[in-house]
């Protein structure tokens, strides 16, 4: 049977892990290839290294840092941040990295997520998704680009479902109103999301407690929960969570 | 020697490394020459089933493979790797599937997003899954039901040659053996301990030739 999976996402800023609070105030939390080692060996089943710099110039940083995680680490690992082109991802893929995630620029250009698909499978290309929760009682949620600067107009069940027509392979779903809030998911959003697509979606943004990961499964129908400081912080293991998770009749890879 | 077979998709180093890390002498190359000099051939997958035969026949790689494993050079497949072995695949088109390397006859279709009983799974099968394998070679010493990293939208027609099974929407085949070519659908490069001990696995069968 499929595991649900634990991952542990790192944002990375010139070479460190950051955590934003709803994406201001940064902590640096340590070196990313040491940490992403340190859940490999605790079972993480995957890791992501967002880079929130993003600037064109310092690609090759990102780039070296997806080459020393594949020789470092026995799991899969996607990097997402400041991809422009199909030849960004292709220049990331070959460094290394399983996945890559596109966010800004998959809704500047859809067709980057179709062609990206047609070369590297669709398995390869993750869409991440920041939405933000329309004010006024009705579960709508609009899609923001730019680590949360741009509003888009776009809805995000309907932004998922296009991401996943063009190819996207999985959703990674931020609530932007519970990232950092440490609440636990937008369980509405992620199940609003994880019921309009037949690819696999993420729940990301605002664990704070252990029964978070465990209900962003069960009420968020989610096939993956995603945090970061909870761990970063050593707050709590891999290990505690599947535990929850399993004891709550989760499938996990212990 | 080891050759990783390289056709410009995908993702090598994890798997480079993986087999070095079991003790193999690896040359990653994209000439069909080091393919017939090669003990044995690993040839990995990240990207599309039409693509990548496009690339593996005009660089004459194909050939080489198939002359190669039809002299008993050992061969592992992984993921569309491991798809490329048999002798179509639907990636682009269901009604004119597009030849692969013929290893193993049948065609690599998509996996199905419902069960028997109506029930809808999500595809691409993304994560940790179990195998239940019978096949003592490649999965020597590793336990039944141990998990390994899939990420994959199609798969392969359960035929003669499977040995290892898998269950989403479907139980497919997560593992096939005909002779010493191996296939499997998992990536061992990332599939922690129990990967790296099938890789191992691999690299004992060579070397006991």
């Amino acid at each position: 049977m499929l595991a649900k999976r634990v991952i542990p996402c790192l944002d990375v800023k010139d070479g460190r892990v950051v955590k934003g609070v709803n994406f201001v105030g940064l902590r640096d939390a340590g070196d990313p290839i040491a940490l992403a080692e340190r859940y490999d060996a605790e079972r993480a089943d995957e890791v992501i290294f967002l880079d929130i710099t993003a600037t064109s110039d310092d690609r090759g940083t990102v780039v070296d840092l997806a080459s020393h995680a594949s020789e470092r680490l026995h799991l899969p690992f996607t990097v997402g941040g400041g991809f422009r082109s199909a030849a960004d991802i292709r220049s990331m893929i070959a460094a290394g990295a399983d996945k890559v995630s596109i966010n800004s620029a998959a809704v500047k250009d859809p067709a980057l997520i179709t062609e990206a698909a047609h070369a590297f499978g669709t398995q390869a290309i993750l869409v991440a998704i920041d939405a933000k929760r329309i004010p006024g009682g009705v579960d709508r949620w609009e899609v923001y680009t730019a680590g949360g600067r741009n509003a888009t107009g776009l809805d995000a069940v309907a932004w998922a479902q296009e991401a996943a027509r063009r190819g996207a392979g999985e959703i990674l779903l931020t609530s932007m109103d519970r990232d950092g809030s440490r609440e636990g998911f937008d369980c509405a959003l992620t199940r609003a999301v994880a019921r309009a697509v037949d690819i696999p979606v993420i729940a990301s943004g605002g664990v704070g407690k252990l029964e978070h990961f465990a209900q962003g499964i069960l009420e968020g129908e989610a096939d993956a929960v995603l945090a970061a400081s909870v761990f970063h912080f050593g707050e709590l293991t891999i290990r505690q969570v599947k535990e929850d998770m399993a004891r709550h009749g989760i499938p996990v890879r212990m | 020697m080891i050759a990783l077979i390289d056709y410009k998709k995908g993702n090598l180093r994890s798997v480079e490394r993986g087999l070095a890390a079991c003790g193999a002498e690896v040359v990653v190359s994209d000439e069909p020459e080091d393919i017939a000099r090669a003990e044995a051939l690993v040839l990995p997958g990240v990207g599309a089933f039409t693509d990548a035969m496009a690339t593996l026949e005009e660089t004459g790689q194909a050939d080489a493979i198939r002359q190669a494993v039809a002299a008993g050079t050992p061969f592992l497949g992984i993921c569309l790797g491991m798809h490329l072995m048999f002798e179509a695949g639907e990636e682009h088109a269901v009604n004119d599937p597009t030849p692969g390397l013929g290893l193993i006859p049948g065609v690599v279709g998509r996996l199905p997003r419902e069960d028997g009983q109506g029930a809808r799974y999500k595809i691409p099968h993304v994560g940790w899954n179990q195998v239940e394998a019978a096949d003592d070679g490649l999965f020597k010493d590793i336990p039944h039901g141990s998990f390994f990293y899939f990420t994959h939208t199609f798969a392969v027609p359960d035929t003669e040659f499977t040995c290892g099974r898998t269950t989403h929407s479907v139980t497919f085949p997560s593992a096939v053996r005909r002779g010493d070519a191996f296939g499997v659908q998992f990536h061992p490069e990332k599939s922690s301990d129990a990967g790296m001990r099938l890789l191992q696995n691999f690299v004992d069968l060579v070397r006991e030739g």
